[in-house]
């Protein structure tokens, strides 16, 4: 099981008011699997999304990651956990505009200090996986909308993440170039990357074998362990 | 501060040619640029979209090429340099600031600063102090555990800026930094950038606002990929 989450509850405080994004999530992703979380905007799934990605804490309830409670963790160890097991693609892409292709798949191995022979390879291999090793020495804004989120994805399996967690990873782009990213994430899923995206389009959700309906901050359907 | 010929200009481009090929349709985005800027100077380039002023700021961060002309950085010619060099020299000499902040949003305000200081063989300790420094000076030291999308635009630029300038770079190539932020946050970043240019660094923006154009010394306006006019700010 790679995410078990029972009765998760997140409550954001600022100094007089208290909202709840999440209330009392119970969630189950086996390995292996490519689940959507669908909803209108501010039904709480980006919040999931953080949560689950070990971004952000939790308020209330417990969180299992690959068997493991984390909780209560600090945010030092969920970052450790984070990075040694989940990549993020986002819908702004997150690419760094004076870094070529090559050298923002490869950040995350120099945040990790891979040694450089590891790194070449490593990034070549990612970038041949998401067709893109023909821009390596682009930079960002010389790329599509479409090849700059397949550079995001090579990033984010640079580390050959157990899971990926996509937040609207097609909402900039046109639906060709969405398409053109929803087969890559298939692709990885097939691989053996357990996956789980957010997105409002059912075109995308689509794409996955599970689909999970939030509604201010609760799941209205599609709840733990059952499979579509 | 004076580059290898002995001049003390940072930027000096002469005649400045791009023209972009797609199919059979050529399109100049920037004529005949000659630009000669400042160790310390202050610099807006102004004009509507499409004008060529991003394809100049590219131009000037080694982020793209001239089709002709020819482009000092710091006294060296760069024109026919290598990929390689050319990023040896982006990495060492420029610091980028950009609309969209370009932050990395699993990476920590700490991490997302960090990240010009990995390519550099500066020992930890080091870093350390610098990335606090930076912090210290941007008002984000109680920020730094937060991550991108837990901070305010204003403030996700100001990490922006301290990412640009943790390495100390001689130049900071800013494009629309103002563009995604209201009034009072953008008056907040260009306050910065004077604050900086006051300690000595040498900035060029882009810019479509007058009021903004007016923080700097002096203003270039580029219309149809030639400079029309230039002239002292206010």
């Amino acid at each position: 099981m790679i995410i078990e989450a029972e009765n998760v509850t997140k409550i954001y405080r600022t100094e007089e008011v208290e909202t709840t994004a999440l209330d009392r999530i119970n969630l189950k992703l086996e390995d292996g699997q490519f689940a959507s979380v669908m909803g209108p905007s501010g039904c709480g799934k980006s919040t999931l999304l953080h949560v689950l990605g070990l971004i952000d804490d939790l308020s209330d309830g417990s969180y299992r990651f690959l068997g493991e409670d984390v909780s209560r963790y600090s945010e030092r160890k969920r970052s450790v956990i984070r990075k040694k097991n989940i990549g993020f693609v986002f819908q702004s892409f997150n690419l760094i505009d004076e870094l070529t292709v090559y050298e923002n798949v490869e950040l995350p191995l120099i945040y990790d200090k891979t040694p450089s022979q590891e790194r070449k390879a490593r990034v070549e291999s990612a970038l041949e996986k998401m067709d893109i090793t023909a821009r390596r020495n682009h930079f960002p804004r010389q790329l599509s909308g479409g090849q700059q989120q397949r550079a995001a994805v090579a990033r984010a399996i640079i580390n050959q993440p157990t899971l990926i967690l996509a937040d609207e990873p097609t909402g900039n782009l046109d639906s060709e170039h969405g398409a053109d990213v929803m087969k890559m994430l298939v692709k990885l899923n097939r691989e053996g990357t357990t996956i789980l995206m957010v997105t409002h389009s059912m075109e995308n959700a689509a794409y996955s074998n599970k689909v999970i309906r939030l509604h201010d901050g609760r799941i209205v359907s599609g709840e733990a362990g059952q499979n579509a | 501060m004076y580059g290898p010929t002995g001049e003390n200009n940072v930027i000096a481009t002469k005649n400045i040619k791009k023209i972009y090929t797609t199919g059979e349709v050529e399109t100049t985005a920037l004529e005949n640029v000659n630009l000669n800027i400042k160790e310390g100077e202050f610099v807006a380039v102004m004009g509507p979209s499409g004008c060529g002023k991003s394809t100049l700021l590219n131009i000037l961060g080694l982020l793209d090429s001239p089709t002709e002309g020819t482009y000092r950085l710091a006294g060296e010619e760069v024109s026919g340099l290598t990929e390689k060099l050319r990023a040896d020299l982006r990495k060492g000499n420029i610091g980028f600031v950009f609309q969209s902040y370009n932050l990395i949003d699993e990476l920590t305000v700490y991490e997302n600063i960090e990240l010009p200081l990995l390519y550099t063989k500066k020992p930890p300790e080091e870093r350390k102090a610098r990335i606090l420094e930076v912090m210290e000076q941007l008002k984000l030291a109680h920020r730094q555990g937060h991550f991108p999308r837990q901070l305010s635009g204003g403030q996700q630029q100001r990490v922006a800026v301290a990412r640009a300038i943790v390495s100390k770079p001689r130049l900071i190539l800013a494009d629309e930094p103002t563009g995604n932020l209201d009034s009072t946050n953008g008056e907040e970043i260009m306050s910065l950038l004077t604050g900086l240019h006051e300690q000595g660094a040498t900035i060029v923006i882009v810019t479509h606002s007058e009021a903004f154009a007016e923080y700097s010394q002096r203003i270039i306006h580029l219309f149809d990929g030639h400079i029309v006019a230039e002239n002292m700010a206010a």
